[in-house]
């Protein structure tokens, strides 16, 4: 058995998941961690995928996604299923929309040693006043405080807040 | 010593515990042995008994030890706790003794009321908020056969964190 990162994106449409689960389980595939999305008018499934050797992901999702429309692009992983790193950090950013606000804020989160675990943004707000919001849960590598200095750095347009996540273990 | 904790999928976890009648040295001495099982767990605020297979309202609660220093009533020993009242909503990341490997956002209550039993067996009522309101409400649902996987919420839920407004 072995594992793959599986990504397949096409125009969404009622049944992909479903259909694309299930060539999956008829080939004896096991599913792992996914994150699956309509993305506008587009869906798009990452997955990781666990399967015998002897079988073929491509040659076993082709039909299914010819007839989808979807493309597949498949990443031999050779990461085993152990323990992932548990998030500290939760920032949420927002503002007027504009471009570079996730390259700003990222790049400025990265160099105080943000790893980024998740990451979700929209566009919301009215056609003509688009505000920008983003999500991001993370391990803070050299600490919150210097993520919290960090954000200070950040221009005045943009609200940043950044909260700490105490996992709760009982 | 520590007790074996049951994990999911095991059914036992899903069952109803029932109401302590005495509080006698059968059960005290359980107490004990449950708050050993706790303190071997990594780094758990909380046990209920029905994780270790016994089926009465008791949960220990302890978050005063946190890595981030939160409000709390200190070592709390729950026999028969009820909660009274409750307000507000917060997303919080959880993890259990009986979900190993998995932690997830649950939204709980952000701070309630409750009373519970010591081990005297006096009624005490207290007002926990925050992590702490979180980690008893969080054992209490183990006693009605309830994990946090029963409450999960998407990551896409998001609740903003609330701005005060002068």
């Amino acid at each position: 058995m072995k594992w793959s990162v599986l990504t397949l994106v096409g125009a969404d449409q009622p049944g992909i998941v479903a259909q694309v689960s299930q060539v999956l389980a008829d080939a004896d595939c096991l599913l792992g961690e996914a994150s699956m999305m309509q993305l506008a008018n587009n869906f798009a499934i990452m997955l990781r995928v666990r399967y015998p050797d002897t079988v073929s992901l491509y040659e076993v999702l082709t039909p299914v996604a010819q007839a989808l429309g979807l493309h597949i692009h498949i990443d031999e992983d050779a990461s085993d299923n152990g323990e992932q790193p548990e998030p500290d950090v939760h920032i949420t950013v927002y503002g007027a929309d504009r471009s570079g606000i996730v390259a700003q804020v990222s790049t400025t989160l990265a160099q105080a040693g943000l790893n980024i675990t998740d990451l979700e943004t929209a566009v919301s707000g009215s056609r003509d006043k688009p505000i920008y919001i983003m999500t991001i849960e993370g391990t803070a590598g050299r600490g919150v405080t210097a993520l919290q200095q960090a954000i200070l750095q950040l221009s005045d347009d943009i609200e940043v807040h950044l909260v700490e996540i105490e996992t709760l273990r009982g | 010593m520590a007790l074996e904790i049951l994990t999911y999928p095991d059914e036992r976890l899903k069952e109803l515990s029932q109401e302590v009648e005495y509080i006698d040295d059968s059960v005290k001495a359980f107490i004990r042995e449950l708050e050993q099982t706790r303190i071997a767990g990594p780094g758990a605020v909380g046990i209920a008994a029905p994780q270790v297979n016994v089926h009465q309202r008791i949960v220990i609660v302890d978050v005063s030890n946190t890595r981030k220093p939160c409000d709390n009533h200190g070592h709390m020993i729950m026999i028969n706790p009820e909660t009274l009242e409750w307000d507000g909503m917060a997303m919080g990341r959880e993890g259990c003794l009986s979900v190993p490997d998995f932690t997830g956002n649950v939204i709980r209550a952000e701070k309630f009321k409750c009373r519970y039993q010591n081990p005297a067996g006096e009624w005490i009522e207290i007002q926990p908020s925050g992590f702490e309101a979180r980690a008893i409400q969080h054992e209490m649902d183990h006693l009605d056969g309830l994990l946090f996987l029963d409450r999960l919420v998407s990551r896409r839920t998001d609740l903003f964190k609330r701005k005060v407004y002068k």
